[in-house]
Parts: C-alpha cells; structure tokens; sequence
C-alpha cells in the first residue's frame, strides 16, 4: 500500500479526509447481486479520496444503461443524461466550469453504439474528463441483446445465430480517435482498478478505460479466462511502463517484438532483456499492443497503454477568453450594441 | 427639377432631373458568383447611415456556386428603403438590377410596370440567352417596352476600368459587381465613402484587389454621372423614426446580441453548444467573437452534442443556449425532454426554414411550430416564443433567456430565415435599462431540496461546486421535492400536472395580447413570426381604406397570453395567414373553440402585403 501512501501525502490540507462512506447517497444500489458493478463503484468511492479534489467539485455523468445509474449512487454531484449523451453532457460540464472533477459512466452499447460519435469527439478534444466504460460484452439493461464489443458469434437474445458483426476493439478506437490517456482494467481486479482510476484522475484530459466487467445475468463468465485464478496468467499481460511483458501462470512467458509484430516467447529461450519493454509515452506501441490479443493465443493487455500530454479543450477555450479579455478589455454591453456603423435620429417621430 | 451638370473633365454636360421618391424597391439579381449579396449588403450599409428606414431580403440558391448563368443559380438581394416607417422589403421593385439573361427571366414578373431595368449587356450571349431559356433576346425583341431599360456593357466598362491594374481579366471581372454598385450609388444619390472604406478594410492586405474594387466602384458612379444613359437621379429623405442611436442589424446579428445580452444582465457566463446549419450558422458565428464577454462557443460534433453540451454547462452554471434549423431541431428532441426533466434553464432558438427533411436549406419557411409545441415523447410542454422582425429577434432571445432562468425550464425562440438574413434599422437600447434577469441560486445548504418549488413552481439552482448542495438529477421521473428516481404512479401523474402547471403559469408573467387597430370589429388578421412586416402593413392600407380589420400579431405562443381567446372573439372574422399549412389555427381552434380562416403559402417565399391586402378584401366583401 505505499503507493496509496504517497498519494496520501500529496493531499491538499484544505480537502476534508473524505471515506468512502462520505460518497455513498443513501439511495439503494440496484445492481443484480454480483454484477461487476459494484466493485468498480466501491473503487471510484476509494479513489476518489485520495485525487485531492472536494467532494462539491466533483461530478459524475452518466448516459443510460446499468453502468449508467451509476450518479444515483454516489453523494457527489451527479448527473444521468440520454442515451449514448454522457460525453457530450460532460464535455458542456466541463468545458463551461473548468474547475470540477468530472467522470463519466458508460457502457459499451452507450458509448460505442449511440453514442460513438461523442466517444470519438470527446478524445480528440482532450476534454479533461475521465470516462469508464464499463464493458460487459452485452446490452443488459434492454436484457441481452448483442452489443458492439459482442463476440462474432455469440449467441444472443437478437443473434439466435451468432452475431456477424465484427467487434470493435475500445482501445484502438480511443487510440485512433487521438486520445491521450487510454487504459484497459477488470471488474475482478479491485487493486489494478483503483492503480488506473487514481492515474485517470492523475491525467490531464481525457481518460479513458475499458473496464472489462462481468454480467451475470446475460454473459456471464464473458472474461472468465482471463479472471480466473487458473487461466489468468496464461491470458492476460500487464502493461507497467518500463519494465518488460512478462507473463504465464509460472511468468515463464514474455512478449518480443519482431519487426512491428508481437511474438510470444518462452523464458527458457529469451531472457527478460530481449523481451518488448512498456512505453506509456510511444504511440505507435500503444497501437501495436492494442492489436495484439484480437490474435489468437495472444494475451489480454491490462494497464495503461498511453499516457501523453496534450492541452486540454477547456484549458485552450479559457485561454481564447482571457486573451479576448487581454487585447479587447472585458465585455462592455453598450459598447457591443453599438458596435459598427450607428446613426443618430433626432427627435423628429413619434 | 432638373439640373445641368458638368463633369470634371468638363468636357460633357447633360440635364439631370432629380425626383424625390418616398420609397424606393430596388433588386441586385445575377449569378450565385457575381457578389450580389455583397453589392446588396453595402448599399444597404449605405441607405442606413443615410436616416432611412429599410428592410432587406436576400434571396439565394442552396449551392454555393450554382452553374453560371443558369435560372436555378440566381442570386437577388432586394432592398426597400424610405422616408417613413416600413415593415416589409416591398411587394415588388422599382429598379432591377440583371446581371445576366436568367437574373432578368427569373426576377422581371415582380418589377413594377414601368420600372428601370440595368442590364448588363455583356452577359447577353447566346450561351446565357440559351441558359436561361430565352429564343431571342429580350433586349432585342420588344418584350421589355412598358419598362426603363439601361443596357450597360458593365464587363466591358470594368475590365476597360481597370486596365492599368496588370490583374488578369478573370480578377478583373470580380469587380463587376462593385461597377454596378457605383452606378446605383449614383443613381439613388447615396455617397461612396462608407463602401470605399469598407474596401480597405476588407481588402487591405490585398491592395490589388481593393485598388481593383475601388476604380470599378467609382467607374460605376461615374458612368451614371457622365453619360446621357441616366438622366434621372432619385432621392429618398431620412426617415421620420423615434429619437435615438440606430444600427442596422440582420436577425441573426440581433439574436446573438439578445443572448450576449441576457447574459450580462443574468450576471452568468454565456455558452453556446451548436451545430452549423443553414439558415442558423451565422449566430454561432457572431458570437465566437464575444469571448471577452466570458461567452464560450462549442462547436459540436453533430446537433445533439449541441443541446447535450449546452445542457451540461447550464447545469455547471452558465447561461447556455442551443442554436438549429428545423432539421437540427428533429434531432435536438429527446435533449429537449432532458432539459425539461431535470429542469435547468435553456435556451433552444430555431431558424426555421423550408421542410420537411432538408426541405429548402436558404428558404423560409414558419412550419416549425407543431414542432415546437408538440413534437417530443411524453407529456412535454416548453415555453414557446416567436421573433417577429431582424431587430425583434434581439428582444426575443433577450425574453427566451428571461423565462428559462425564472421557471427553470428549456424554452424555445422560433425565428426563420427570411428576418435571419433580413435586416432592418434598430433603435439601439440602453444596457441599463434592459431588465435585470439575476439568478437567485440556492442559498441554504441545510434545508436544500433539489425538486422543491417556489412561488413560480420552479426548482432551485445549485452548482457543482457548491458545497453542500451535491444532489443528482437526470432523464428519470423525479420525486416531489427530494429528487430521487420515483416510478410512483401518483407522484408521475403528480409531476406531469406540476410541469404542466409551471408552464402554463407563464400566462402571468407574459404581456396582455395587444392588438393594431380597433379592438372589435369585422377581421383581425392574426399572425406570429416572421410575417409580422408583410401583415402590418397590409393591415396599415386596409386601415387607411377605412376598412374595419386589426392586426394581432401572437409573440408569445406557448402559453399564450391570457387575454388572447376572449380578443379573437371579438371579430366576426379571424384570418391567419401562415407560411404552413395552418399550424397557429390548428392550436387557435384547440385552445379557444374559435373558427378561422387560413391563408397557406408554403413557396419558401414570405408573404407579400399586396397578398394579404387581397385575401383580406375577399373575405370582407363575403361579411
């Protein structure tokens, strides 16, 4: 726990010593019981601590969908939009009153299918806003039709025959769309979760994290390869910048890059030195480790795959708004009224 | 009276008879390229600073360059000006300006019989003759006898202008519009000054084209000056207007201001999340130039991140608006029911044009208002207004942003794109005596409650940021007072009747109906929007005829004002014409069990006083 110390220290004195509990409301929580729900709430409540931001500043956003009740269940402002809208509600948020912590819950119907179009827009911006995508592989709260993470294939309340789709892969969207900070974590994972929303917050911009979560009414054991205890390690890879992909039950595995491609190699052969070392800072690497487990065999990337620095939206508008101050003074109403060619009309009417 | 006048060469002299004219309609009209928007804007520009009154009407194709010289790629600009008050940019022309075959084809049935006619005669080919559909030439084959005719080899006489410039003939010909402008000038006795300084303004870092602009603008003043072609100047005196600093604005220009204004007054910082969308871009536009009022703009990814950026800041706290066209506004629909759900202020202002679907992109059109009123899921009522001129679109984003703060409610503020891109002088008010529209934001931490009412039934406003008042809202239905998700029956019932109640509450917060002329008698004429110029002043002739017909024109239209059903009454007939198929009627009749008569034009085109006159007549002569 020294990491959570440091934090710790770095508190503003002026910030009450938040607990969770302080960010509970006292509206009952209405997930189905062992929906992966509840642990990413009972993180951000953790989390949210330690980010050194009064409880009054921060707001949480959400569209519509499970993932989206989210607010009703947090003590802080909170707002539940439209569907598909979160981003876009949490980018006017944002961009009108710089100063607060904004997060957004979503799913992955929410912010891939509806409202992908916002997804792709708030990334580009770099609205400094932190937006978990819960992904469950499934549209839930409509019961279990497919959704655009849906594996081709899988057998669904719409696709009695297995869905054709192709399934987007979040991460390369976020990355394409030019977003700055792009990690991936598990429902089942409660440390690793809590490491990447501190960082989130720690990022200036959007953050954004594909949260692999569990339903358990409609895909249930979707991830199970990758959160059980037996299969985990062999399934999954964690990115931890500057140190080498390690990974297996017994992390006798590791990843080299041969040319631009992933290469599993056995530790027996290669020694960790050889092996493909983590840059948060490449995005060129961030795209190849992106695309590496839609290859079968490959393991699931977990951690964060980029973290650059970029200016945020709302910084750059208030800086058009303190310049326009700057060069023309501050607003004067009559001056804008009569602004351009006037003409006076003696008293010569009615 | 006529005058002799020598030139500065002093080598011609001709008589010049000077008519002074009370009202003048003039038409620029050429191909979508020729710059006739920008010819029109400056002698409009002009006529203003001279004290009169005026109207305009710009007239384009939705292209940006249709194909030169064909009938569907024109281009007009009609401007009225006068010595006394006028509301409309006149029936028809007295003067036409044609810079081709197709822009004389398109426009001539509305000038005036014995109107002027300025041809370029350049442009008279046989490859634009054929465009434009014509077997002969119309300059040649007697069809223009019963008007003024002036041909003028303009292309000739510009490219002859500015010989000594080195430009090539293609920049040369750019300027032909400016040459014509010049004449014009000329012709209506109006100086050159503000243009010529407009040019370099405009064209200042370009001194081969403001050089360029400038020798043909003079060379037109000049032509009508020297030669024996014109021999009439006219003379329109300033207008007789109430006391006071004036500027001339287009309805889009007076709706930002009204919105940068209401956010002085409201003492909030301004934000607009929008969509660009023809015949609405022009405010986002304007009003990316007021930052230094602490007014954000956001140009969103599409019409719905407009509303949804727009509600997120007001519920961060800024006075926020949304701004659209009708086919924006379909998908602005289920932001609007948010809006009204969690209750925050916003301001939802749609430039109407012609539908449905994209309809006509550059044509008016008042079909909208079902829309407005009606057109979202479930029992949704929002506070509708209407602006009705260029410089009433001012007070009605001013009045739009008034209600949305008080009643804590989306509103929205129909305008349309003929008083969008029309412009007429505006009596410029005072900053100081606009009324103070403040937010009274929630003050006691304690006892807060985000869905407890005042005296208006309008809910509280917190802001992120505010200690103590963390509270969450959203799309759900809400309980009375506490705000939590309820699917309660009888609180929904409860709710839906409490939203309902607050808006139709607005009756008594809104100004009593008033009404031009007697308040009883044969016919009112009852409008809203846009068509408050072209009724006004038919109802001024029919008046003047001592007929017995008054004007009501319906500003606010959800509520309406109290007073209204029991006015209409009052009339044996009640004539409402509507650029739709009778959509006011529709909600008239519904509301008041009153019968009416429409008058439908849904041509893209606004109505004239001259079609208004007639209906009316008809339908006093069946009293």
């Amino acid at each position: 726990m020294s990491n959570e110390e440091a934090t710790k220290e770095q508190l503003d004195d002026q910030v009450k010593k938040l607990t969770p509990k302080d960010l509970a409301s006292d509206q009952d929580v209405r997930w189905c019981p062992g929906c992966g729900d509840y642990s990413m709430l009972s993180q951000l409540q953790r989390t949210l601590p330690e980010i050194g931001v009064k409880k009054e500043d921060i707001a949480v956003i959400a569209g519509i969908g499970c993932s989206s009740r989210f607010p009703y269940y947090m003590s802080t402002y909170g707002f539940h939009g439209i569907h598909g809208r979160a981003l876009a509600i949490a980018s006017g948020l944002k961009a009108g009153h710089p100063k607060l912590s904004v997060w957004v819950s979503t799913g992955d119907g929410d912010c891939l299918s509806i409202g992908g179009n916002h997804f792709i827009h708030a990334l580009r911006r770099n609205v400094d806003i932190n937006v978990m995508m819960f992904n469950n592989r499934i549209y839930a709260l409509t019961k279990g039709q497919y959704s655009p993470t849906s594996q081709h294939g899988q057998k669904t309340k719409t696709s009695p025959q297995g869905v054709i789709d192709h399934p987007f892969n979040p991460v390369l969207i976020a990355l394409g769309a030019e977003g700055t900070f792009v990690a991936r974590s598990m429902d089942r994972d409660p440390k690793h979760l809590k490491e990447m929303l501190l960082r989130m917050a720690q990022h200036k911009g959007t953050s954004f994290i594909d949260l692999l979560q569990n339903c358990v009414i409609f895909n249930d054991k979707a991830y199970d390869i990758y959160t059980n205890k037996e299969t985990r390690g062999d399934n999954t890879v964690l990115l931890e910048h500057g140190k080498p992909l390690v990974f297996g039950n017994n992390r006798d595995k590791g990843i080299r890059l041969d040319g631009f491609r992933p290469q599993i190699v056995s530790l027996d052969d290669y020694s960790e030195s050889d092996l493909l070392v983590h840059d948060e800072k490449s995005k060129e690497l961030a795209f190849i480790l992106g695309h590496m487990n839609d290859q079968p065999d490959f393991p699931m990337p977990l951690g964060v795959f980029l973290d650059i620095e970029r200016p945020t939206y709302e910084e750059e508008l208030d800086k058009h708004v303190q310049l326009a101050i700057e060069k023309e003074g501050a607003g004067d109403l009559n001056a804008l009224l009569h602004n351009g060619a006037t003409w006076e009309i003696e008293g010569n009417g009615k | 009276m006529a005058t002799t006048v020598e030139t500065a060469d002093g080598k011609k002299t001709k008589s010049v008879q000077y008519i002074e004219v009370d009202e003048v309609t003039i038409r620029f009209a050429g191909d979508s390229g020729d710059g006739m928007q920008l010819t029109g804007n400056q002698f409009t520009s002009t006529t203003a600073q001279l004290g009169n009154d005026l109207s305009t009407f710009p007239d384009y194709p939705s292209e940006i360059r249709a194909p030169a010289g064909t009938l569907y790629g024109v281009s007009g600009f009609q401007i009225h000006f006068s010595s006394k008050a006028i509301h409309t940019p006149g029936d028809r022309f007295d003067t036409l300006v044609a810079m081709n075959p197709a822009a004389l084809k398109v426009n001539l049935k509305l000038l005036h019989e014995g109107g002027n006619i300025i041809v370029n005669t350049d442009a008279f080919d046989a490859k634009n003759l054929k465009l434009a559909k014509y077997d002969t030439s119309p300059l040649e084959d007697n069809s223009l006898k019963g008007y003024k005719v002036f041909p003028v080899p303009i292309t000739t006489l510009t490219t002859a202008a500015l010989e000594d410039t080195g430009l090539s003939k293609k920049d040369m010909m750019r300027s032909k519009n400016f040459f014509a402008l010049g004449l014009l000038y000329w012709m209506y006795n109006r100086p050159m000054d503000q243009t010529l300084e407009w040019i370099q303004q405009k064209f200042g870092k370009l001194p081969a084209v403001a050089d360029a602009n400038t020798k043909a603008l003079k060379a037109g003043y000049n032509f009508g000056n020297i030669t024996e072609t014109f021999t009439v100047q006219y003379e329109v005196r300033p207008a007789e207007l109430p006391a006071g600093t004036y500027r001339n604005v287009t309805g889009n220009e007076a709706t930002a201001l009204g919105m940068v204004a209401a956010t002085q007054k409201a003492g909030l910082p301004g934000f607009l999340g929008s969509y660009p969308i023809t015949p609405a871009s022009e405010i986002l536009q304007e009003l990316s130039h007021q930052k230094r009022f602490n007014f954000r703009t956001f140009q969103a990814e599409d019409e719905i991140a407009g509303i949804c950026t727009a509600i997120g800041a007001s519920y961060g706290g800024s006075l926020a608006f949304t701004t659209t066209s009708g086919p924006g506004m379909a998908l602005k629909t289920e932001a609007i029911g948010l809006a009204l759900m969690v209750e925050l202020p916003l301001v939802i202002i749609n430039v109407q044009r012609g539908g449905p679907s994209t309809g006509l992109p550059t044509k008016t059109e008042q079909s909208d208002l079902y829309q407005a009123i009606l057109g979202r899921n479930g029992e949704a009522p929002v506070p509708v207004i209407a602006a009705c001129s260029p410089a009433g679109c001012f007070y009605g984003a001013f009045e739009a942003a008034r209600l949305a703060i008080k009643y804590m409610t989306p509103v929205i503020l129909l305008t349309d794109g003929y008083i969008a891109n029309g412009s007429e002088p505006w009596l410029i008010p005072n900053a100081e005596d606009l009324p103070d529209i403040s937010v009274p934001f929630a003050t006691d931490p304690e006892n807060f409650k985000p869905y407890v009412r005042d005296e208006h039934l309008s809910r509280p406003w917190a802001v992120p940021g505010m200690e103590g008042f963390e509270h969450r809202i959203g799309g759900l239905e809400k309980q009375h007072i506490t705000g939590n998700v309820s699917h309660d029956p009888a609180n929904h019932q409860f709710m839906v009747e409490m939203r309902d109640r607050k808006v139709a509450n607005i009756a008594n917060d809104i100004p009593d109906q008033t009404v031009f002329g007697a308040d009883e008698g044969e016919l009112a004429i009852v409008g809203w929007g846009g068509t408050y110029g072209a009724i006004r002043s038919a109802v001024e002739r029919l008046q003047s005829d001592g007929k017995s017909v008054a004007h009501i024109h319906v500003k606010h239209l959800n509520p309406f004002p109290k007073n209204l059903g029991d006015m209409l009454r009052r009339y044996k007939k009640v004539l409402i014409p509507e650029l739709n198929l009778g959509q006011l009627a529709f909600l008239l009749r519904a509301q008041y069990r009153i019968d009416t008569i429409t008058y439908s034009k849904v041509q893209g085109l606004p109505f004239t006083p001259g079609e208004i006159e007639d209906k009316a007549n008809e339908i006093l002569k069946s009293i």
